[in-house]
């Protein structure tokens, strides 16, 4: 991005206003502060989140039932895992935790257009947590404590299946993390669009902040839905409605529709604000401008858009008509388009860079092949022919933790080895991120890869037991979560090393390839910044 | 924030308040989706609706298909509940009607209404119904049988349809559920529960 002409250099000034510990943490109104708080949030959730998967995959290591002896406990762990990975893991960390801290930075912006609704939006996500945890532990399914829902939540399991008050809880996490994230969501687009720095027009705008405004404006359209449909699910339960009943003349197939039209927006939530991490890294440490700095950013419009129509490819099995099915493998198909300029503008970006093999651009580079193996499967199941076949399959399962686990993840990371130094002015050792990248991308592999097939065999999602043929590849999937959470430990001795260590980041540690304004700022940046707003003079990079 | 009328901060409301109204709007669309999927349903016969309407215009052909009965009675409902016989041939553009047999083997009076469907869920803009008992709910008193007649005709058209032109059979099915309109609840009332159990 163009460089600054005005650096603020008065920062100490500031520091000495500082509030107090609780002003500061609890009634916290500064980006950067909520920005960290996000964080911390997310990784502690993913901490629990990891923990059920864990208990997944344990249960998974041998057939027969090892740890659960109730099967729908087992189901009650992969739905609080989804739960939390999706909505306070993922989002939190992309959206909240690094939309928070650097949308304002790279766009020349003191802060958020309203800080104090940005406090609340990140406190309802709190609230939003503790609910799904309290649904853990009271009764869900007739003698068994948690919601087995599966994230999705469908009627009828999800109504007469759980008559206990744990999908209540469920469905009440849900409405408050979604009010927190469209309040985010609204702060994310007034601030993009009314708060730029003077000459940052939109199309001069860092690569991130327009995947954060595409994303923003997603949550906004598809996130009301989804509080729809289960504020309906919750008065089916409690009030006697019948939305989705058939015995009042309800249907729970429409149940379905209003979900993926909010679940396929989702997971492009998900991973857009990924594309814009990953595209200042690749450019950074190729020491070149994004290539097709426009096609990038309409790409991810593109994908925006195209994300809305296509929400019926999760329902090929509903009964629809072979014109509607056609309809819906071609539009989704459509969607690798974009997908496709995106991944060959990253390649195109390193061709002919003087490229550096950091911690966060192995990362980054890691995450264009599993995102791209995981697309490519994406385009199997787009195919509502194969989709009958691999409905439900462990197939499904390493798709979408291809571009899930595998993508977002990867680039959580990739971002906190890349904005690290920035955010707290400490240096996490290099060998720690490589070292940590290697397991992950290793052990994720060995995870993940023999799912497709164990999926193709015929395996189903959901079910904590399984034939004694399909032992062998679950076995090393096992393994494989194994080598993973290694990884995670390494991360931890990195962060710990960092913070003990006296070693400094300076203002730009990753040199002339680092152009967008964040760099511009000391690390940590001063409390309050740009206080005399930097001023877009040269044309832009990327 | 908004109280100050200066002008950058005007246009931050302005902003903030579009995207509020935004948000809304989608809200409304999604309970908006619950009438016009129903219309929607019920217009094309989506997901296996039966379409509701008069007596054929078009003339009976030679061509027929095998029409199969299911019924089903909810567990809340202590009711015996067949078709007079488990299946019928009827021509294309023929009125057929047939009888089923509802007892309450129950020991106190009660009240149902049975919802309906068709497989292959294509057939169901071809399945026409011109009288139905289960367009109103039925009250039996312990012991009481009654027999309920269904009038349909198969609309010719269904050959026209290349999702369907090869089919030769299909199974129309029911299921008695107790009445919810029993239960003072204001929700039903809202999502259309008597209402729209009276126009299928």
């Amino acid at each position: 991005m163009a460089n600054a002409a005005a650096h603020t250099g008065h920062h100490d000034a500031h520091d000495s206003h500082m509030p107090s510990f609780f002003a500061r943490w609890f009634l916290s109104t500064n980006h950067k502060d909520i920005g960290t708080l996000y964080l911390l949030f997310a990784f502690c959730a993913g901490i629990i989140g990891a923990f059920l998967s864990f208990g997944i995959r344990m249960e998974m290591e041998e057939p027969g039932l090892q740890y659960f002896s109730n099967p729908g406990t087992y189901n009650v762990f992969v739905t609080g895992h989804g739960l939390i990975m999706v909505f306070f893991m993922v989002m939190p960390a992309l959206i909240g935790g690094f939309g928070n801290w650097f949308v304002p930075l790279m766009i020349g912006a003191p802060d958020m257009a309203f800080p104090r609704m940005n406090n609340i939006s990140f406190w309802l996500t709190v609230a939003g947590f503790c609910s799904l945890v309290c649904s853990l532990f009271v009764e869900g399914a007739p003698g068994a404590n948690g919601a087995g829902t599966g994230w999705t939540v469908y009627p009828p399991l999800s109504t007469v299946g759980h008559p206990g008050p744990s999908v209540d809880f469920a469905i009440f996490a849900l409405h408050l993390s979604g009010a927190g994230s469209i309040l985010g969501a609204i702060n994310f687009i007034t601030t993009i669009l009314n708060m730029r720095a003077p000459g940052m027009t939109l199309h001069k705008m860092p690569l991130f902040a327009w995947a954060e405004l595409v994303t923003a404006f997603l949550l906004l359209l598809s996130l009301p839905v989804l509080a729809g449909a289960i504020t309906m699910l919750l008065t089916d339960r409690n009030f006697g409605t019948t939305f989705f009943d058939p015995a009042g003349g309800g249907d729970p197939v429409l149940y379905q529709h209003l979900f993926w039209f909010f679940g396929h927006p989702e997971v492009y939530i998900m991973i857009l604000p990924a594309f814009g991490i990953v595209s200042h890294i690749i450019s950074t440490f190729s020491r070149k401008p994004v290539f097709g700095y426009l096609a990038m950013a309409y790409a991810m419009v593109a994908i925006g858009v195209v994300g809305f129509v296509v929400w019926a490819h999760h329902m090929y099995t509903v009964g629809l008509s072979l014109q509607t099915q056609s309809y819906f493998v071609f539009a989704t198909m459509v969607i690798a388009v974009p997908t496709g300029v995106k991944i060959f503008s990253w390649i195109a970006t390193m061709w002919g860079g003087s490229i550096r093999f950091t911690a966060a651009m192995h990362w980054a580079v890691g995450f264009i092949f599993l995102f791209t193996v995981g697309g490519v499967t994406g385009v199997v199941l787009a195919n509502s022919a194969v989709d009958k076949y691999l409905h439900d399959t462990y197939y499904v399962v390493a798709h979408f933790h291809y571009v899930l686990s595998l993508g977002a993840v990867f680039i959580i990371f990739a971002g906190i080895y890349y904005w690290f130094p920035k955010m707290t002015g400490h240096v996490i050792p290099e060998w720690a991120g490589k070292l940590h990248f290697w397991l992950a991308f290793i052990g994720a592999n060995v995870l993940f890869f023999p799912m497709h097939f164990l999926g193709l065999a015929g395996m189903p999602r959901r079910y904590a037991d399984y034939p004694e043929a399909f032992a062998g590849w679950h076995k090393v999937s096992t393994w494989g979560g194994h080598i993973f959470a290694l990884g995670m430990v390494v991360f931890f001795i990195g962060v710990v090393i960092a913070f003990r260590s006296k070693v400094r980041a300076a203002d730009n540690p990753w040199g002339e390839g680092a152009t967008t304004l964040e760099w511009t700022l000391s690390s940590p940046p001063p409390f309050h910044q740009f206080e005399t707003l930097p001023r877009i003079v040269d044309e832009p990079g990327h | 924030m908004t109280d100050r009328p200066t002008n950058p901060n005007r246009k931050l409301a302005v902003t903030a308040f579009a995207c509020a109204g935004l948000a809304f709007g989608m809200i409304g669309l999604a309970f908006a989706s619950v009438p016009l999927y129903d219309m929607f349903c019920k217009a094309t016969g989506y997901d296996g609706t039966p379409r509701t309407g008069a007596a054929p215009k078009a003339i009976a052909l030679d061509d027929s298909m095998i029409v199969r009965f299911d019924t089903n009675v909810s567990s809340s409902l202590p009711w015996r509940f067949q078709a007079e016989s488990p299946q019928v041939v009827a021509h294309l553009g023929e009125t057929k009607t047939v009888f089923f047999r509802v007892k309450n083997t129950g020991t106190t009076p009660s009240t149902g209404i049975a919802t309906f469907n068709v497989q292959p869920s294509l057939m169901g803009g071809f399945f026409v119904k011109i009288e139905c008992f289960c367009f109103n709910e039925q009250t039996l008193k312990p012991g009481e049988t009654m027999d309920f007649p269904v009038v349909f005709y198969i609309d010719p058209a269904v050959r026209q349809d290349s999702n369907t032109a090869h089919l030769t059979e299909m199974t129309l099915s029911y299921t008695y559920f107790a009445s919810k309109n029993g239960q003072p609840t204001a929700a039903l009332a809202t999502t259309g529960g008597t209402d729209k159990k009276s126009n299928f």
